[in-house]
């Protein structure tokens, strides 16, 4: 398991994508740090390429990457290594890879020009969600044979969760508006990793306007102890059941 | 002997007006009204360091109760600790303990009725009720006070400084915490608060009604369970006043009912839910101010016109300003808006495009509250990106036309 | 050495093998034949446990396959199309491998040198031509010294010294006394190498001897015209079968 990871790494690091995707990171970082002085700005900025740009990279790379080492996956299927072993060093190489960029590629501006809490926050939570994102493609992947139709099932999984889910959101808000909704939101906001990093994110930028509908109870939550581990257990969670369920299929895959 | 000549000599420099009267000392443990019956007007009653007990103790002639290191008066969960009917009252010093908790008669840590120039300095009130009542007295000082209160609930505790038709008086100085208002003033006239801070009380920071003509300068409202609410006033001062971290569904900075020809001036506005929310209100000025990381940083409703918001700062607000109508007849104008995309070519240092500073979303979680727990969203960042290329829904003139392109420096007001 | 016991496999409604039953026994060099879409390569893909069978078993040394992943440290299996992760270099390729299976340490380094791959170890995956990728596919078939060869259309896109090279190694691993199982279209190349031929028709085995008595049978003397027939027979079959069907 150990040296196929260490293999597939390799590989992958020395891919074109790792060095141009982290040079993409850190020219973004650099531009806005550039525009902005202060770091509310920079943290908004950032949020909206945590939050769309990252998990769509992680969704089309992960699943595209998967069909072009489909071929070596089979080589290694006809080696003396475990299924299991295989899928996960595919994985592990590509949620490695993701992460290393955003933390290279945001990382080393923030240790020029300074970072908060707040950043280094969504700095976490655009790992985990690229983790989640991989997960997905990869799971879109092991379920069909078709390296287009895995890329488009990847953007929907995209799609749904940074667009139809919040419209669907909307619309359950507006027609229920005259109930008590705040656990209801809670549990829907837990459904959708997208969202679960977005409202953590709101309880470090917006928590004023927060407080004005949801009172405390939303700052209650997400700022005991016992919410904070809920929710990393619930982002934990989405990190861990899309590749779950992908390595189940894997393992009962034809190639 | 030489020593009590310079001891009475310090004494007489400190508190002038002690010169003219006897000095009664008490001890540990005496009876204060007994004393008080005792005093010629213009005495002053010493209250040794220790702990004295009593209630409804009444004062009817001009007397200074001083109190040595904090001596403590016990109400004994009692009535009104003191009671005061006269002029030149003075307390200073003590440390008042303990009232009833009457709502029918209103019990106070010391209540004055139909009195003038009093002063109530350097005292510290524990637990009463109401902490420091009056009503119908003027040229009132109360300074250098601290009022705590640990009720748990907005209906066990009553306001911390209550004025009543008052008029010129001054409040300065004075720390209320956890009482139901910190500064509560009806009918009160030409009357100044000044460096006051308010924290933590469980209704309003300050609230006044009827209240013209008065000052409210460099004072903290922090933490207030709905902020500062001022109604039914004209000729306002407010300036230099922090409002900070004001929480919740109905919690503001201020709100401004029906407040006319006022002026609210070099505040700053921090982390409230609502910087400023205000309906009914005419022809006031909002000057200079700065709006910090507040939720919403001006409500403005649709019921207030002709007020000017001008030259003020907007930072890191979650929305600048939101209403609930498509009239608006109030003018925006050199405001510092920090969304402001826009571009300075004739380098005025003014933004060459307008600036709305109403986004649709803003809109919509005025209808439905809930929706805010969606914002940041790639779905309201799509429809807002929308109304900003075609408007549609926000209101056509609520515009700044010369947005500032560069935040003003406004100091931090007094800390 | 192994046996393959009563597979089923289906891809969807479409059953590609029906109770499939093979014996191939060490020694013996076998040649895998039949049309396309036959179940050749699904044959293949079973045994390296690449696709798994809806029913049925395979043994190999009398051991069942299914959990199993150490048996196939005994299997040399050449693909028809080798890829590679594009940014390893043939030796971190050869050294990965060898890694996989730390319980060998005696290489057969024969093809590695007659290709002259050991002059390129650290040219990149990626710069190969689809002929020399092919090598390299060679080279780590048989760098193991399995005791089994399975090899997929090993000489398509070789050059003709290359083909030589190859077909020789193949030849004396059979003399050693290996199992190998071929699979190509060029007949002559078949008939070179296996002394077994197995035809594989719709999913069933249709013929499964020597190639002598395959020979005897169709009373043809040469392999290419014997295997010809061997299709007219099959696809006769097959008509019949159709003519039964509309009655």
């Amino acid at each position: 398991m150990y040296k196929l990871l260490k293999y597939s790494l390799y590989d992958i690091v020395k891919s074109r994508f790792a060095l141009l995707y982290t040079l993409f990171l850190v020219l973004v970082a650099i531009s806005i740090y550039q525009v902005s002085e202060d770091m509310g700005k920079v943290s908004l900025s950032l949020l909206n390429i945590m939050l769309m740009i990252v998990p769509l990279i992680a969704a089309v790379f992960a699943s595209t990457h998967f069909f072009n080492n489909l071929e070596f996956t089979e080589l290694m299927l006809a080696q003396p290594v475990k299924r299991r072993d295989v899928f996960l060093s595919q994985f592990l190489a590509v949620a490695f890879v993701l992460s290393m960029a955003l933390i290279v590629g945001f990382g080393v501006p923030m240790l020029i020009w300074g970072a908060d809490v707040t950043i280094l926050t969504l700095l976490g939570i655009g790992i985990g969600l690229s983790v989640i994102f991989a997960g997905l493609a990869f799971l879109a992947s092991v379920m069909t044979r078709d390296k287009a139709k895995a890329i488009g099932i990847s953007l929907s999984f995209w799609i749904y969760f940074s667009l139809v889910y919040d419209g669907f959101v909307l619309y359950l808000i507006y027609s229920l508006a005259d109930y008590p909704l705040e656990k209801t939101t809670l549990g829907l906001v837990f459904l959708n990793p997208v969202d679960l990093g977005r409202i953590i994110m709101l309880m470090q930028l917006d928590i004023s306007a927060l407080m004005g509908y949801t009172g405390a109870f939303f700052q209650n939550f997400f700022g005991s102890f016992q919410g904070i581990l809920i929710s990393s257990g619930v982002l934990l969670l989405w990190m861990l059941w899309p590749s779950y369920f992908a390595l189940r299929v894997f393992r009962k895959k034809d190639f | 002997m030489k020593t009590l000549i310079v001891l009475l000599f310090a004494i007489s420099c400190f508190l002038p007006n002690l010169a003219s009267g006897t000095v009664i000392k008490l001890t540990s443990g005496g009876n204060i009204q007994m004393a008080i019956d005792n005093a010629q007007p213009g005495d002053t009653i010493l209250l040794a360091a220790g702990r004295y007990e009593g209630h409804d103790l009444t004062i009817r002639k001009p007397l200074t109760i001083w109190g040595e290191s904090y001596p403590v008066v016990d109400g004994m969960h009692k009535g009104n600790i003191f009671l005061v009917a006269a002029e030149n009252v003075h307390f200073k010093g003590l440390h008042i303990i303990n009232s009833g908790k009457s709502t029918m008669e209103d019990s106070a840590g010391i209540k004055f009725f139909d009195s003038k120039s009093c002063t109530v300095s350097d005292n510290l009130l524990e637990e009463t009720y109401f902490a420091l009542h009056f009503s119908n007295s003027e040229e009132i000082t109360v300074s250098n006070n601290r009022l705590f209160s640990s009720a748990e609930k907005e209906y066990q505790t009553g306001n911390g400084i209550h004025l009543w038709k008052c008029k010129n008086s001054t409040i300065e100085n004075n720390t209320v915490m956890g009482h139901r208002d910190g500064i509560y003033l009806e009918f009160v006239t030409n009357t100044v608060s000044r460096q006051n801070t308010i924290e933590g009380n469980k209704r309003y920071g300050l609230h006044f009604m009827f209240s013209h003509d008065n000052s409210y300068l460099q004072n903290t409202f922090r933490r207030n369970g709905a902020g500062v609410a001022v109604m039914y006033t004209h000729n306002v001062l407010m300036q230099e006043n922090l409002f900070e971290e004001n929480w919740g569904a109905s919690s503001y900075g201020i709100l401004l009912k029906d407040i006319t020809d006022s002026q609210v001036i070099n505040n700053i506005f921090r982390k409230n839910t609502i910087g400023i929310y205000m309906e009914g209100s005419s022809r006031n000025t909002f000057q200079n101010n700065s709006f910090q990381q507040n939720g919403w940083a001006f409500k403005l409703m649709a019921s207030c016109d002709r007020n000017t918001i001008e030259a003020n700062n907007f930072l890191g607000n979650t929305f600048d300003i939101s209403t609930n109508g498509s009239v608006v007849l109030n003018t925006l104008n050199q405001n510092y808006w920090d969304k402001y995309e826009g571009y300075d070519l004739d380098k005025d240092r003014l933004g060459d495009v307008p600036y709305r500073p109403i986004n649709l979303f803003s809109m919509i979680v005025e209808k439905i509250p809930a929706a805010v727990i969606l914002w940041r969203s790639f779905l309201v960042t799509l429809l807002d990106r929308m109304e900003k290329v075609i408007p549609s829904i926000t209101p056509e003139n609520m515009i700044d036309n010369s947005p500032k392109m560069k935040p003003y420096d406004l100091g931090t007001a007094h800390s | 050495m192994i046996s393959v016991r009563h597979i089923h496999k289906k891809f969807g409604k479409l059953d590609v093998l029906k109770d499939f039953e093979l014996e191939f026994q060490a020694g013996n060099s076998y040649a895998l034949m039949g049309p396309n879409g036959s179940g050749k390569t699904t044959l293949i893909k079973i045994i390296l446990a690449m696709v798994l069978p809806n029913s049925g078993d395979v043994l190999v040394n009398g051991q069942s396959i299914k959990g199993n992943t150490a048996y196939r440290s005994q299997i040399g299996y050449m693909p028809q199309i080798g890829r590679y992760p594009d940014n390893m270099r043939i030796g971190q390729l050869f050294s990965m491998m060898q890694d996989i299976r730390p319980e060998i340490k005696d290489y057969d380094m024969d093809l590695v040198k007659a290709f002259g791959l050991d002059t390129m170890l650290d040219k990149p995956m990626h710069t190969l031509s689809g002929g020399t990728r092919q090598k390299v596919s060679a080279a780590l078939a048989f760098m193991f010294r399995p005791a089994i060869l399975i090899l997929d259309e090993p000489t398509a896109g070789l050059d003709p010294i290359a083909v030589e090279v190859l077909k020789n190694k193949i030849k004396r691993e059979r003399e050693a006394g290996k199992l190998i199982l071929i699979t190509s279209h060029i007949l002559s190349e078949l008939e070179e190498l296996t002394n077994q031929a197995i035809y594989i028709f719709e999913g069933e085995v249709f013929f499964n001897d020597s190639v002598e008595s395959l020979k005897d049978i169709t009373g043809e003397n040469k392999f290419s015209t014997a295997i010809a027939r061997l299709m007219e027979w099959s696809l006769k079959k097959n008509t019949k079968k159709t003519e039964l069907a509309h009655v």
